[in-house]
């Protein structure tokens, strides 16, 4: 029957996916945080596959069990208010999976928000990338060095990468890595990530921002660490400063290619945190507790302007 | 202004629309003309206050809605269909996907629903019209002026191109300086007016107006459907209204609510935007909810199964739709605790609906199950749906959404989520209460054969995307290089793609034959059903039931029909029906004059539109009008000629 | 049409009585309305980018006149009500007109703060917080401004015609609506205005 032919595929689909991991992108981590995250996504579609399971065979028997065609003609169905068992049962069983799920799902998102296991004890590498029209720019303001569309990276070293926006809303987003993040223009928000193989990974804006949001790539290279130094002198010897008309030159450009240079423009266009936030006001902590009275949704808005306030006074 | 920026140019497809446009309206109006229907179409339809008639013309603009949203998503599906293609450039792509969101969900889904709630919540709860049969038809035209003023943007002054959730800053006057966001802040801002004042009148109706007998939990599960609905349309719609307000005043008059300089808040938008949006998808959900237990329910030929927990799961579910939002932004950075706290109320939603499941599953346990048409797309509904509902329940899980925020695993998600839940519940609604409206059914075969169509392309169009998802292709890329590997998947959801077209070809071939062909159904009950609506004539007389029913269980035809009832109880009394009025329709129109004056900022024809609108809401309130009576010997005559006798 | 003489004349008819639920229930949207502009105004209240924030611009003066106004209106609206049930359509009349008056009094007062405001540099277009606070009250304002509208087409209808089924009806349904205004009023005077002066 057709009906269940599709179901087939639908199951053959979701064993092709269990089989077929790691030539999916987001299934083949290259760090810890995406390894976090590609086990969580394979552990909850597991789960699903069974609910998937009990649904569908519960839904052939029904089709084909009971219908008119098989019936004798006289057959009446009877009345049925429902059974109180059987609804406890229904309720409870998914209770029970989403209580899991909560649990897997509170523990892996406090773990891909700090730095991975592991790697605490270590100095992040900070690296600032900051979107502007169609492109990226990566500073590290201790080396001195900025990058545009390219960044580099040392393995098994945590980078924390600091994110804004010099336009509309964007989303950091290197999938071997780790998971996304928003940038956005009045405040910075943190991703941490490590590699933990070199390699060329393909990074991207995922948040639509515009006419040319489709070519918005950069590549993550992962390098060890003595490759990682290497480079660093070696742009120091090669490339050259970022003056400001410079980096307003960049800034107004629709796209560029990769680009290298001596200094960061943190130095004279800072990033939109501390002093620099989009606030532009004091401590904001004794204001925020006082929102607490009125109505429902502004009540929820408080959630969002304290984690404002957290990542900005930092 | 100059003319060349006013009408949108350089585009040949644009060309071709507007031509087609211009001929199209010729053609309506010569023909109008020809025939000598401009009176008819006046008394009949434009000035209409019918339930029926309005949840008619709801359901026609609906089907031109799906049609404009359709070919929207052709183009897109045409676009992506092979590597750095070039039917459409980037732009063009951009206002596409935008408006074909817009157009989906705001001028096809709402109102195929609302079309569908006015032609049989007050049939189905005994009632001769709404509460406010005037108001309803000014929520109708305020809802097709607002679709219309959306609709002009492609061809006057260029559409939208910031995404349907229209983000900002990109959706601010710096980042998108043409006129198209004006556009999406006006026609939503009309329509939704509209919306809201439906969902008064039908709290209203379903409160006070149910037939004798037929308390709450008696009311048929449709109508509870319909009854959530509203309250959440309620509670979501002055959220929209707001946000559309604010963006106005940003992008016509210079304020700096979400704007990058002097203290704006970017995120603001997008908390207001899904305070109201994340309700809406289960305002267009809940009803399909109603609609899929009244067709399991008939055509199992048993009652439903576990009603009170179908009641409560719905009020659980729009509950919860109000403390979900900040699921649709987990990756802004408000951390952990938050975005953990927003995955369980998210996660907790599966259960309801888990329940609603088993409960259809189980209304289907020992009955005798018909395969009618309707019926296919309400079966089709639970394994599809399910795979929404579950890959819902991994996209709430924050850690692992931030792999798949903004990516095609989403977009397959919720087409999932809203094609099986909402496209199919119309549809199949369409199907089952089209013989009331019409007096006759459409046929079985077509019927079923656009079904197939249409359910194997679906899942043809969108499973790919999840797989594409999952490797790394984010939504609203307009094109891709060929190294991606994102080809072959791309190809094949676009061939399913054109078969949904076919599937949606077939079925308006199918109310065409049937409009010709069909037989009469002069029984009232073609289906053999279980409600209220049934038990009155079909096509309903204007005044629905010429007695007022008499109700005292749930399925109260299906008892009557099995002889335990009498529906109708006393004799023929004169019956009280409101006056059509132009005043609806001269309303709606003025109201679209404001938004086009206001979209382009010319700021004296919009003053004066506004005047005129006041004046039409005084001339409202001097007005007295009482309505009329039909007499009984009328209504005599008319029961007799429907029941088939010569009069 | 079926009438119930028990209940007063505003709800007697069937559509009478829908007519108030519907009212109630817009109130109900209207609510949220106002909700969600108090949220956006305390989401921005702060940022005041380079523009004044609240305690260097309001003054105590004209916000205690509107408060006194718009409250004693509340009152004034109460006693139409009360006339309309004793079926004094004279003091009805007269307290209406009243109402509308001082209606007319608080937008002059907040129209002339408005003028005073955008004289000392705040206006919409200044910073976030100022544009969430005229969006806030420009809203109570524009509702008291249809109000005043509604109601002065009002008054002329009960004068023509006096209290019936209709104007009863619509009488009490402005009554809520004023009431309504007025409570929006109380939130805008202590969250916004003592608030931001504290």
């Amino acid at each position: 029957m057709k009906r269940k032919g599709f179901l087939l595929a639908v199951f053959s689909a979701l064993v092709v996916l269990l089989s077929g991991c790691s030539s999916l992108t987001v299934l083949n981590p290259k760090g810890p945080v995406a390894k976090t995250q590609s086990n969580v996504i394979i552990f909850s579609i597991i789960v699903m596959a069974l609910v998937l399971l009990v649904v569908y065979v519960l839904y052939i028997y029904m089709l084909t069990k009971y219908r008119a065609s098989k019936a004798a003609p006289d057959y009446e169905p009877p009345h049925e208010e429902g059974s109180k068992w059987l609804e406890i049962t229904w309720i409870a069983i998914p209770v029970i999976i989403v209580a899991v799920l909560s649990v897997v799902t509170v523990r892996s998102t406090y773990a891909v928000e700090t730095v991975p296991a592991g790697y605490e004890d270590q100095k992040p590498l900070v690296i600032y990338a900051a979107s502007s029209n169609w492109k990226w720019h990566f500073s590290y303001p201790e080396e001195g060095i900025e990058t545009v569309n390219y960044v580099n990276i040392p393995v098994n070293r945590p980078i924390e990468f600091r994110l804004y926006s010099y336009g509309p809303i964007t989303s950091f987003w290197v999938p071997q890595l780790g998971g996304q993040k928003y940038a956005m223009s009045d405040m910075v928000t943190k991703l941490n990530l490590v590699a933990e193989h070199p390699g060329s990974f393909m990074g991207k804006n995922s948040n639509f921002s515009g006419e040319g949001f489709a070519h918005m790539e950069f590549e993550v290279y992962a390098t060890s660490a003595k490759e990682f130094e290497e480079w660093i002198d070696e742009v120091k010897t090669t490339a050259s400063d970022l003056t400001e008309e410079k980096f307003q030159s960049l800034l107004d450009a629709d796209h560029v290619g990769r680009e290298t240079f001596t200094s960061t423009h943190l130095e004279f266009s800072p990033a939109p945190e501390g002093e620099h936030a989009g606030h532009n006001h004091g401590g904001s902590d004794e204001e925020s507790t006082e929102m607490d009275h009125s109505e429902m949704d502004h009540s929820e808005m408080d959630h969002s302007e304290m984690e404002h306030s957290e990542h900005t006074h930092e | 202004m100059k003319w060349d920026e006013f009408f949108v140019t350089g585009e040949p497809m644009i060309y071709g629309a507007m031509v087609s446009i211009v001929v199209a309206t010729l053609a309506i109006l010569i023909g109008l003309t020809y025939f000598k229907k401009w009176g008819y179409l006046w008394r009949e339809w434009l000035t209409t206050v019918d339930h029926k008639r309005i949840g008619i013309m709801y359901i026609i603009s609906a089907l031109l809605m799906l049609f404009r949203g359709g070919v929207d998503g052709l183009l897109m599906r045409g676009q992506l269909a092979k590597p750095e293609n070039g039917l459409l450039d980037a732009q063009h792509y951009n206002e596409i996907f935008t408006t074909h969101g817009v157009v989906m969900i705001l001028f096809m889904a709402m109102p195929f629903v609302i079309g569908l709630m006015n032609v049989v919540i007050p049939l189905q709860i005994g009632a001769r019209d709404v509460a406010f049969p005037r108001l309803n038809a000014v929520s109708f035209w305020l809802f097709f002026a607002g679709a219309m003023l959306f609709n002009i943007s492609f061809v006057i002054g260029g559409s939208p191109d910031a995404g349907w959730t229209a983000y900002f800053p990109l959706a601010s006057i710096e980042f998108s300086p043409t006129v198209g966001n004006n556009y999406y802040s006006l026609s939503l801002q009309i329509a939704g007016i509209g919306t809201l004042m439906t969902g008064i009148n039908f709290i209203v109706t379903i409160l006070k107006m149910r037939a004798k007998g037929m308390t709450l939990m008696k009311m048929p599960m449709f109508t509870w459907s319909v009854l959530i609905t509203c309250v959440i349309i309620l509670f979501a719609f002055p959220v929209l209204t707001v946000a559309l307000a604010l963006m106005m005043f940003d992008r016509l008059f210079g304020s700096q609510f979400f704007t990058m300089a002097n203290g704006g808040m970017d995120m603001l938008w997008a908390n207001l935007f899904w305070v109201w949006g994340h309700p809406e998808v289960y305002i267009v959900i809940l009803p399909a909810f109603g609609i899929y237990s009244e067709i399991i329910s008939t055509f199992s030929r048993k009652n439903l199964y576990g009603y009170k927990s179908m009641v409560w799961s719905m009020i659980v579910i729009s509950l919860l739709s109000f403390v979900v939002w900040a699921h649709h932004f987990y990756t802004m950075g408000h951390g952990a605790m938050v975005n953990g706290v927003f995955s369980i109320t998210t996660m907790a939603i599966a259960v309801p609906t888990g329940v609603k499941i088993f409960n259809w599953l189980f209304t289907m346990h020992k009955g005798k199950i018909e395969f009618t048409t309707p019926m296919l797309y309400a079966l089709a509904f639970i394994p599809i749906f399910t795979i929404g509902g579950v890959t819902g329940v991994m996209l709430a899980m924050a850690s692992a959404d931030y792999q798949y925020h903004n990516t095609m695993f989403l977009v397959a998600h919720f087409h999932y989520v809203l094609i099986p839940g909402t496209v199919f519940a119309v549809i199949a609604g369409f199907y089952y209460w089209f013989p009331k409206l019409f007096g006759f059914r459409l046929n079985e075969r077509q019927g079923k054969l656009a079904f197939w169509t249409i359910a194997i392309s679906f899942n043809v169009t969108f499973l790919p995307l999840f797989f594409l998802g999952l490797n790394g292709m984010t939504r609203r890329m307009y094109t891709y290089s060929e190294s991606t590997g994102y080809g072959p998947l791309n190809l094949i959801a676009s061939i399913g793609a054109v078969g949904l077209a076919i599937g949606f070809i077939i079925l308006v071939y199918n109310i065409y034959w049937s409009f010709r062909y069909a037989p009469r159904d002069t029984t009232g009950d073609p289906w053999n059903a279980r409600t209220l609506e049934w038990s009155t004539h079909s096509p309903v007389p204007e005044y629905n039931f010429a007695i007022e029913p008499t109700v005292t269980g749930l399925d109260p035809f299906w008892e009557a029909k099995k002889g335990g009832h009498q529906l109708y109880q006393g004799k023929f009394e004169e019956i009280h029906m409101p006056n059509n009025s132009g005043q609806p329709v001269i309303l709606a129109i003025l109201f679209f004059f404001w938004g086009f004056f206001m979209v382009f900022s010319w700021w004296t024809p919009a003053i004066i539109s506004g005047i005129a609108i006041l004046i039409m809401l005084a001339v409202r309130s001097f007005e007295r009008d009482h309505g009329r009576h039909i007499p009984v010997k009328e209504i005599q005559e008319t029961e007799s000629r429907l029941r088939g006798e010569q009069v | 049409m079926k009438l119930d003489n028990t209940l007063p004349l505003e709800y007697r008819s069937e559509e009478n009585s829908n007519r108030i639920l519907g009212f109630w229930l817009f109130l109900g949207a209207e609510i949220v309305l106002f909700s969600t502009l108090f949220a956006v105004y305390f989401a921005l209240w702060n940022r005041t980018g380079n523009g004044p924030g609240g305690h260097e611009i309001f003054e105590i003066g004209p916000v205690l006149i509107e408060t006194f106004v718009l409250l004693t209106s509340s009152f004034t609206i109460g006693l139409v009500i009360n006339s309309m049930r004793l079926g004094l359509k004279k003091p009805a009349l007269i307290f209406f007109g009243i109402t509308l008056v001082l209606g007319l009094v608080f937008l002059g007062v907040e129209i002339m703060e408005f003028v005073t405001y955008v004289h000392e540099g705040a206006t919409l277009q200044t910073s976030a917080f100022l544009s969430s606070l005229f969006v806030l009250l420009g809203t109570h304002g524009a509702h008291v401004t249809l109000g005043l509208l509604w109601g002065g087409g009002l008054l002329l209808q009960i004068k023509k015609e006096g209290f019936t089924l209709d104007t009863s009806n619509k009488t009490f349904i402005f009554s809520l609506y004023w009431h309504f205004l007025d409570v929006v009023w109380i939130f805008i005077f202590s969250f916004v205005y003592l608030k931001g002066m504290m």
